[in-house]
């Protein structure tokens, strides 16, 4: 079975443009909740000085990552900023010091087991870097007596427009990517890795497949330069044909799914013990004369980027993340957190508001998921959750590719998302647990 | 600085609008038309035109009485007026032919909620209701204006389907100098046309492959000729342009499929057993009637699915 997918334009200018780290900011503002799960309770409090890798803001539950200090500071106050799921949520403010010493908690871990490899990795701080931001110690930490894992797949599709921070770990960290994977199966015992990569980077493509000529259990596979590719789902069909059930993780068909970059990270980690408090990310858009990579702070303000970036016009309308799946903000003073992999300036925006649907079909032949969208909206429209259910828009995975290609501009994967909350709040408490899975 | 534009995701849109649908149908529709009028003389652009007019007009009107948003702009009247130009016999007067425009927009088209709405096809229902109310003058043929290999100068000839007595040539047929409605007669501009939609990704080419398909299958089983049935009447223009219509056909590929072997059987049945010589267009509106219950039984299989699996839908 072939998954439904859409052409894309490739607009990826800042593909061959080499990471520069810029100046360190005044101020930057991290937030206590950079992913999905659950938000963190700062450690530290106003008038304490941080230094850089230092523990800011940790939580017992499960699906949460401690937070670090990305700089030398002052922290001067608390303020509340919005996170990737549109929830307010605390966030430090801390001025940086001219001076910048490195915590002494930032010591490379030691590491004999399983449980020291997943404990040093939750220590770390690591979320994956693709833009789910799911704390990878959660991916690594399944029973392995019960669930048998038997391929590592490491994500390095990176499908959507303008985003190129993947592509450029592979090109100026690709030793740190396999390193990283041959750790992570040495210590999970896991006997087999792929690496999938779309067609439209064969130099990617290449200087993997270079890198890991000598390991006879790494592969490097050529993905479709087709959207979505890296979407978890299709990214396992598309590499080892295996189908998720509704609900269900990539651990229940052998899989543990890694981006690409958060491979590098955690094998730098392993050798110097600096948490994630800095990242790659991609600043282009119609707004922005040259596009760029850069590395930054986490907490690093939307403007002080923008003021690094050579700007063609002022922006109308700004994005964290790719075209496709990113959000659109409505302040520059937004921090970037762990999972920002691009910054998009557009300007000349113009939006002319959505025509009749003409029944073409062109949304249920994008719909890598099988789903209907038209007549998902129609449920919708109709608060029918009984037909919602039954047309399953749980699967909708917000890729957006049924909007992106409807004639008649209608908000389809925005009506999903709708559905997908009505469905949540009109289901018993006993489903809901399932569906919040 | 704040005040930037918040919307949700996606962010950026493709470039296709249902007007650059529409306007790429008439694009294909033209060599069709051309063909008519070089066939057919001046009249029959004339009363393309009107029809295409009639038909725009009928709907900014209904959109203005009826209080609602002006839709004229995306082009879909114009297609459905030069459809049902097409449809129509050259010599037609000029108030059948306002009077079946008003049955395609008003009735079938906007009564039902305007674009994407309808059931039925507007030009189909349109002409069936013409040829219903004035079967005279919907049959009248007149001849070509230019002859063809056959030579034939008549003032008035019938459809070949009707009287195989007169029978052209395969040639005369495949570029449509013989009689027949303004826009049906010229296959070989039709087929431009339709190569031309499917080229540019706009109509799923299994829908004219199966519709033509089926009758000429039907036709090879019935001991007809093949090609004659492929070549005259409303075939090509009903399976290209009429059958491939988004609103009034199935979805999915396969219920497309299920659509088109339909109105080639349909077709095929009329065409041999029934009363009436043609059978495209009631063809057509008998399966745009099923087209709800195709949809609902034919769906794409969601991806891994739990409910699905249940039923035994996905294995």
């Amino acid at each position: 079975m072939k998954l439904n997918s859409i052409k894309l334009p490739r607009l990826n200018g800042a593909a061959e443009m080499q990471t520069v780290r810029l100046k360190l900011p005044e101020r930057v503002v991290i937030a206590m909740s950079q992913h999905g799960g659950v938000p963190c309770v700062p450690t530290v409090s106003v008038g304490d000085t941080v230094k850089t890798g230092q523990l800011i803001g940790d939580s017992d539950a499960v699906i949460s990552a401690p937070i670090h200090s990305s700089v030398t500071g002052k922290i001067v106050g608390v303020t509340k900023v919005l996170n990737v799921f549109g929830k307010l949520h605390e966030a430090l403010v801390i001025e940086t010091s001219p001076e910048q010493v490195l915590s002494e908690e930032v010591i490379p871990p030691f590491i004999d087991s399983r449980e020291d490899f997943i404990e040093a990795v939750k220590r770390s701080g690591s979320v994956g870097l693709g833009g789910a931001g799911f704390p990878t110690h959660v991916k690594f930490s399944y029973d392995p007596g019960t669930v048998k894992i038997d391929t590592l797949v490491v994500n390095g599709a990176e499908c959507e427009p303008y985003i190129t921070s993947d592509y450029r770990t592979f090109m100026e960290e690709g030793e740190k990517v396999a390193q990283g994977i041959r750790m992570i199966m040495k210590y999970l015992d896991i006997p087999r890795a792929v690496i999938g990569i779309e067609h439209d980077k064969p130099l990617a493509i290449k200087r993997m497949t270079e890198i890991t000529s000598s390991d006879s259990n790494i592969d490097v596979i050529t993905l479709p330069s087709r959207y979505p590719q890296g979407a978890e789902k299709v990214l396992i069909h598309n590499t080892l044909g295996r189908t998720i059930m509704e609900g269900e993780l990539p651990s229940s068909v052998g899989c543990v799914v890694l981006n690409c970059s958060t491979a590098a990270f955690i094998s730098d980690y392993l050798i110097t013990g600096m948490p994630l408090i800095s990242r790659r990310l991609t600043v282009d858009g119609n707004a922005v004369n040259k596009p760029m990579n850069v590395t930054v702070p986490i907490g690093t303000r939307a403007c002080d980027i923008m003021a690094a970036a050579d700007l063609r016009t002022q922006p109308d309308r700004a994005l964290f993340g790719g075209p496709m799946m990113g959000i659109s903000f409505y302040d520059t003073e937004m921090p970037i957190t762990k999972t920002t992999n691009a910054l998009l300036l557009f300007s000349e925006t113009v939006r002319d508001g959505d025509t009749p649907c003409i029944r073409c079909g062109r949304c249920v032949r994008a719909c890598s998921m099988g789903l209907m969208p038209t007549e998902l909206e129609h449920a919708f429209d109709k608060k029918d959750t009984e037909r919602l259910k039954k047309l399953n828009v749980n699967l909708c995975m917000n890729c957006g590719a049924c909007s992106y290609v409807c004639p008649a501009k209608r908000n389809l994967s925005e009506k999903n998302q709708l559905a997908k909350l009505l469905l949540r709040d009109s289901v018993s408490v006993k489903e809901r647990v399932l569906y919040e899975r | 600085m704040s005040g930037l534009l918040i919307e949700p995701s996606p962010h950026i849109r493709c470039t296709l609008t249902t007007q650059k649908i529409m306007l790429n149908v008439l694009i294909a529709l033209l060599p069709g038309v051309i063909a008519g009028t070089v066939i057919f003389g001046l009249r029959a652009l004339v009363l393309v035109v009107l029809c295409a007019a009639f038909c725009v007009i009928f709907e900014m009107l209904f959109n203005i009485i009826t209080k609602h948003e002006q839709t004229i702009y995306d082009l879909s009247a114009v297609v459905t007026g030069v459809l049902l130009g097409m449809n129509l016999p050259p010599a037609l007067p000029i108030y059948m032919a306002a009077i079946g425009c008003f049955a395609a927009i008003v009735v079938v088209k906007q009564f039902f909620g305007g674009i994407g709405q309808n059931f039925a096809n507007p030009a189909i229902t349109a002409r069936i209701v013409l040829m219903l109310s004035f079967g005279k003058y919907m049959t009248s043929w007149s001849a070509p204006v230019i002859a063809g290999t056959a030579g034939i100068d008549a003032v008035s000839s019938a459809t070949p389907l009707a009287d195989p007595e007169i029978m052209p040539s395969y040639l005369d047929l495949f570029l449509g100098i013989h009689g027949g409605c303004i826009g049906e007669t010229c296959t070989a501009a039709l087929l431009l046309g339709g190569i031309y939609l499917v080229a540019r990704g706009l109509i799923d080419p299994v829908t004219p492959f199966a519709f033509i398909g089926t009758v000429a299958l039907c036709s090879l089983i019935g001991g007809h000729d093949v090609l004659m049935q492929l070549l005259s009447g409303g075939l090509v223009i009903g399976a290209f342009f009429m059958a491939t219509d988004y609103s009034t056909t199935p979805i999915t590929r396969t219920g497309k499929l299920i659509f088109a072997v339909g109105c080639g059987l349909i077709t095929s049945a009329i065409r041999f057993f029934g009363v009436y010589p043609e059978g495209v267009s009631f063809s057509i509106l008998v399966m745009n009637i099923l087209v709800p219950l195709i949809d609902r039984y034919v769906r794409p299989k969601p991806f891994g699915a739990k409910n699905a699996v249940r039923k035994g839908v996905q294995k």
